[in-house]
């Protein structure tokens, strides 16, 4: 299998001191769900942040190393950081819909990419609201405002609209945290499909999530990458004490 | 605690909440009061001869048409200047600049600004543009004068507006692939607009009444003519007010109070103006 992504030795300091990140390399594969996991403020979300360079808007004092994306290196200043977040769409722990109807949501990132042709917009809206799983519930009311639907929806409507670019990768930080079991169910099973399509990368909000959706887990603690293996293994039987601890909830 | 206790406490409360209503009703008097006092002294003087005339009679009798145009003229000069400044300043401030010494300076810069007396600006304005720049006595000069009075206000209005966008539209905007412009553009600005054209409303409406600015920069005693062209001097409501209250013996008081109320009726249309923007945003508002 292919390695969509590769970091290679990342230091990372924030200058408030609140997470870091030590020496991390990792292989994320392609057509995978790599999940990140362990408590908070070891450093999942600011490599989530780091692969997309959303971290540049936060305060960073100090990072080093490279990220590679196809062997090219995403930290490189020198790279169109616009088109490199076209090609990593990203879902927050809080669905934001922008405040504009349900058509303007997915169309938004294609309008910016200097799109025009409307038959492109409607088969990435039909695509993308399948791919989220949300088309039947909004065919018929597109363009009503995106913050008329509920929480779930909006939730899949922040995925869609990150499926709309087309997108080689897919961030999701705790995308379900807010969400109804029964929203979590959708968005997680459209995730096993999208992974046929995209690499994915997933910080989950629970242990169980991660042992239900992983292909491959990384256990991050205090900025460190304590052990990284195959989903099936490390939920299994974990080689690492302290992967092994917070698993069986022992701390965390 | 006792019963007796918990009693006197609501008492308390009682007294407190009623004083705080009669603290919040005494407020509305003074304006109410103004507003019928002119309302009452000046209507008899409202005419359609009193909107389109001229002065005539040494200013004690005809119309008050130059002073009215001449305040629209320099309004319209202050948003020339200030609007695009302010609006401008204020996007740098609350999207661009990092906390930094410059910035800081500069936040220090309005703070002050606002804080300057209005004939202070004046005398600047005389200095500056009526005689330095050699525009002499003019509506560019006092519009001038008076932008840079109103840009402080426009800077901080409009700042606040920017700023209640939630930042997390920024970032999703941003995570979709569009530049910072893009995003203040397309995102941040459509919601802001109503707080900025409220700021931008109420900072003019106060340029439009003031007096001091203009006295020295713009204004005119008597004009027998409307001004043509920007060099021109003019005649203002504010500054007619001033002179037919106090520079002309045996002034009938309806002209003085048909001009102030003139006057006010002019900036509380602005004012109304800014209200309805303001709530007819509110509920648009999607957030």
């Amino acid at each position: 299998m292919n390695n969509k992504i590769i970091v290679d030795h990342l230091f990372l300091n924030y200058s408030d001191g609140t997470e870091s990140l030590k020496d991390i390399n990792l292989f994320i594969p392609e057509h995978a769900i790599t999940v990140l996991f362990g408590p908070a403020g070891g450093g999942k979300s600011s490599l989530l942040r780091v692969i997309n360079r959303l971290n540049e808007l936060a305060d960073v004092v100090f990072l080093s190393g490279k990220v590679l994306l196809d062997g090219e290196n995403i930290l490189d200043p020198k790279i169109d950081i616009n088109q490199l977040r076209r090609r990593i769409g990203m879902v927050f722990a809080r669905p934001v819909v922008l405040p504009m109807s349900i058509r303007s949501n997915l169309t938004y990132g294609l309008e910016i990419a200097g799109v025009k042709e409307k038959s492109l917009f409607d088969e990435a809206i039909e695509r993308s609201l399948k791919q989220a799983a949300l088309w039947e519930e909004v065919k018929d009311r597109l363009d009503d405002p995106a913050v008329a639907l509920s929480g779930g929806q909006q939730q899949r409507l922040c995925l869609a609209r990150s499926l709309a670019l087309q997108p080689e990768v897919i961030l999701l930080d705790e995308p379900t945290s807010g969400l109804d079991p029964i929203s979590t169910g959708k968005v997680e099973s459209s995730l096993q499909e999208l992974k046929l399509l995209y690499t994915i990368i997933l910080v989950p909000h629970s242990i169980q999530q991660a042992a239900r959706v992983a292909d491959y887990a990384a256990f991050f603690l205090q900025g460190e990458l304590v052990e990284y293996a195959p989903g099936k293994d490390i939920f299994t039987k974990p080689q690492d004490k302290r992967a092994e601890d917070y698993i069986e909830g022992r701390f965390g | 605690m006792n019963k007796s206790n918990s009693s006197t406490r609501l008492a308390y409360q009682k007294i407190g909440y009623g004083f705080l209503t009669v603290m919040a009703f005494l407020t509305v008097i003074p304006i109410v009061l103004v507003l019928l006092y002119i309302l009452k002294q000046g209507l008899p003087a409202i005419s359609w001869e009193f909107l389109t005339g001229f002065p005539s009679d040494g200013m004690k009798a005809g119309g008050i048409l130059p002073a009215i145009v001449g305040t629209i003229y320099l309004t319209i000069g202050t948003a020339i200047f200030a609007v695009p400044l302010g609006i401008g300043a204020a996007i740098y401030l609350s999207e661009y600049a990092g906390d930094n010494k410059l910035t800081r300076a500069i936040r220090i810069s309005i703070i002050n600004l606002a804080g300057i007396p209005s004939v202070v600006y004046g005398l600047f304005g005389l200095g500056l543009f009526v005689i330095f720049m050699k525009f002499g006595t003019s509506i560019l000069a006092g519009s001038l004068t008076l932008g840079i009075m109103t840009i402080p206000v426009i800077i901080s209005t409009a700042e606040e507006a920017l700023r209640s966008v939630p930042q997390s539209f920024r970032i999703v905007s941003i995570s979709l692939g569009a530049t910072r412009w893009q995003t203040i553009r397309r995102i941040v600005l459509p919601q802001a607009v109503s707080g900025i054209l409220t700021g931008v409303i109420l900072g003019l409406e106060r340029a439009a009444g003031e007096t001091a600015p203009i006295l020295f920069t713009a204004a005119a005693f008597f004009l027998p003519r409307l001004p043509t062209s920007p060099f021109d001097a003019t005649m203002a409501l504010p500054y007619h007010l001033f002179v037919i209250s106090t520079q002309v013996p045996g002034m009938p008081i309806e002209i003085q109070y048909g001009t102030a109320l003139v006057l006010i009726f002019f900036v509380l249309t602005m004012n109304i103006f800014a209200t309805v923007i303001r709530s007819r945003a509110r509920a648009r508002r999607q957030w």
